[in-house]
């Protein structure tokens, strides 16, 4: 029987955050390409597997602003034996949480009340949309984080680096000029 | 503003669908379908789910951070926000005019972004439906289906995201959040090494963007039927144009159509915006709903983006994709097209056209000018438009004397779409859902009809996120009855 190399498996997921790290994640380019030869792609907004598999690893793009981040966050931690914080929003909130030093409701009147041209405005309230928690928390409030990749966001050199020395089994090591963070 | 499949009358005696999240889009979307027993649609909505605040917590920042800030909306277009907000606070600083350089060190970045962000869209994300149909396996549904049935074409799809990118690079420092853009012009000159870096790769560039058109031309003509009619939503059309009347994605004047194509106003100053422009608000979305003022909110909703671009304007203003979009144009059964899957032949054109601006802008002597900067007479109030990949973007902000920021107003281009994408997917759920069992590759058709528009949902609410995707089925007392996993799986 020929031995079939076991594929690993990678999720993706992004919450409170601006999608940047996932465009830095296709900023591999032509490397994606040997990249997906070696990973297969579980849940992820690139694919359209929405329930998430049990997996190697995941890439958590993004803070949390409000429940439904909390409770996506804690089943994606569940199904992912290592987790990754990427990015500035992941790792601590990044610009989402510059309006925490804000009350969330003065927040919600000026964008729906007071700006200009808004005719007849009220804040939406309808059972659908999830509620904004009062502060953006970065992701290690509330799940243990395996390792933490920072840059806003980081390139894709950085993640390319991270994720090729990670699959080859030894704790990822950027030196300087990968690490940043802007 | 209501419309046929808005609200129910009874939602208490329906059982809903969810689809959530929106998936292969940017940012947090999900759609609830209320059905009754024969499984007749009543209603259905496309809800934006998060909410950011930008427009307050920017307010006593010092101008000069926006437009760093502000492209930390969104990942995927943040050239698009850098420069419309440079834009705006270039009459703060009272840069009237930029200088040549400027100017066309600006234009070149803002289209590295249109091609970055076109390839991205259709290869990386919306072709799967296409080339594999829209209820084709989930599994093959995605980027890495495309590279295993179509090598050829997911390479080039990557290979022209990589050029934007590049392009990117080079003018703003790095490819996504740079800084190369600031009130009054630019911080960094273009050297003719990078230029030459730019050019070598062109010709390949314009060839595979000819191919991307070729193939959604071929798409289109296999299907004529799908394509025209699919998620058709009629309605007015916004853009810029140029003050020539030609396409132009960086800077113009506002021009809207009604829908037959008569002009609705035409020539307006970007400063002006609010006097054509109002926004009213849903309690079921964080999205507000824009509309042409003078047409009232329940007429005056419109489209922007590609489709609506590619009509509004004279002529595109570049040879290939003039050639390209007079071809289009001509096999449209009827015009102005309104089928959301058009958008994608569009936004292809666009993305050629982007190719030859690019080539024409590498070619022009001011790119390596070291004239960088410019200022004058300041302003306390200021509006910058550009046109981005998805559509109309207006960043509006007012500066006091200490040079802090007192009012933001911002309208993405997605917000332009809210109420067009809705109206797309109540067709789609009129034709193919209504009075069958909603399946995943039915379901899968609501999101091929929010996917064409491009939606970048997390500018839209300024917010982002992902969630699974399941369909809960309540009976009319509201108990779960079966719920279904958007991958096929039933749990």
């Amino acid at each position: 029987m020929a031995e079939q190399k076991q594929k690993v498996r990678v999720a993706t997921v992004s919450l409170a955050g601006c999608f940047g790290c996932h465009m830095s994640f296709l900023d591999m380019d032509e490397r994606l390409i040997t990249l997906l030869d070696r990973i297969e792609l579980d849940c992820s907004p690139l694919t359209d597997i929405k329930q998430c598999g049990d997996c190697d690893i995941g890439l958590v793009e993004g803070g949390l602003c409000n429940a439904e981040n909390v409770h996506k966050l804690r089943e994606f931690r569940a199904r992912c034996k290592t987790l990754v914080a990427v990015g500035a929003c992941a790792i601590n909130g990044g610009l989402p949480a510059q309006r925490n030093h804000l009350d969330i409701r003065d927040c919600l009147q000026t964008v729906y009340l007071t700006g200009p041209g808004i005719e007849r405005g009220f804040i939406p309230n309808d059972p659908e949309l999830p509620l904004p928690l009062k502060q953006v928390h970065p992701i290690h409030d509330v799940v243990k984080v395996d390792y933490f990749l920072p840059g806003c966001p980081p390139s894709g050199e950085a993640i390319w680096q991270f994720l090729t020395q990670l699959l080859a089994g030894h704790t990822p090591q950027l030196g300087h000029a990968l690490l940043r963070y802007d | 503003m209501t419309s046929s499949h808005d609200t129910a009358e009874h939602p208490e005696k329906l059982r809903k669908v969810v689809i959530e999240p929106v998936s292969r889009v940017e940012g947090h979307g999900k759609v609830t379908i209320l059905l009754d027993d024969q499984q007749r649609v009543h209603q259905v909505r496309l809800h934006i789910v998060e909410f950011r605040g930008f427009e307050r917590f920017v307010q006593g920042r010092p101008y000069w951070e926006i437009p760093v800030m502000v492209q930390r909306l969104c990942g995927i277009c943040p050239v698009s926000h850098h420069l419309a907000a440079s834009k705006a606070l270039d009459s703060v600083v009272g840069a009237r005019a930029l200088t040549a350089t400027a100017e066309c060190i600006r234009r070149l970045m803002h289209y590295g972004q249109i091609l970055q962000s076109h390839a991205l869209h259709f290869y990386h994300l919306a072709s799967p439906d296409l080339l594999f149909g829209f209820d084709s396996p989930v599994a093959q549904r995605n980027i890495v289906g495309v590279l295993a049935a179509y090598p050829q074409i997911a390479r080039q799809g990557i290979l022209l995201r990589k050029y934007g990118q590049e392009v990117i690079r080079v003018t703003a420092g790095k490819r996504i959040h740079g800084t190369g853009a600031i009130p009054g012009g630019v911080n960094k000159p273009v050297t003719p090494a990078e230029r030459d870096e730019l050019l070598a790769p062109l010709d390949d560039i314009i060839a595979w963007a000819q191919a991307g058109v070729r193939l959604v031309a071929e798409l289109h003509q296999k299907s004529p039927e799908l394509y025209d009619e699919f998620a058709s939503a009629r309605s007015n059309l916004l853009s810029l144009v140029g003050r020539d009347g030609k396409l132009d994605l960086y800077d113009g004047v506002l021009r809207a159509r009604d829908a037959e194509g008569q002009i609705l106003f035409d020539g307006v100053e970007c400063q002006d915006y609010g006097t054509q422009l109002h926004e009213n608000v849903r309690s079921w979305s964080y999205m507000k709903f824009p509309f042409i003022s003078s047409q009232g909110a329940e007429t005056g909703w419109y489209k922007v983006g590609p489709l609506a671009r590619m009509q509004n304007c004279d002529s595109v203003g570049t040879p290939l994709a003039d050639a390209a979009r007079d071809e289009w144009l001509a096999r449209a059964p009827s015009r102005p097209v309104h089928g959301a899957l058009s958008f994608h032949w569009a936004r292809m054109i666009e993305l050629l056209h982007a190719a030859e601006v690019i080539g024409r802008l590498l070619h022009d002597p001011a790119l390596l000018g070291d004239a960088l900067v410019t200022s004058g007479p300041r302003q306390p109030s200021c509006v910058g438009i550009i046109e981005a990949p998805r559509g109309t973007l207006i960043h509006h902000y007012e500066v006091n004397d200490e040079d802090l920021i007192t009012m933001c107003n911002l309208i993405v281009s997605t917000t332009h779409n809210n109420r067009a994408m809705n109206e797309a997917i109540r067709d789609v759920a009129r034709r193919y859902l209504d009075g069958n069992e909603p399946t995943e590759g039915l379901l899968n058709h609501i999101e091929v009809a929010i996917r064409a528009y491009d939606p970048c949902l997390s500018c839209a609410t300024h917010a982002l996120g992902k969630m699974p995707l399941w369909v809960e089925i309540c009976d009319s007392a509201g108990t779960v009855v079966e719920r279904l996993v958007r991958d096929g799986e039933r749990l």
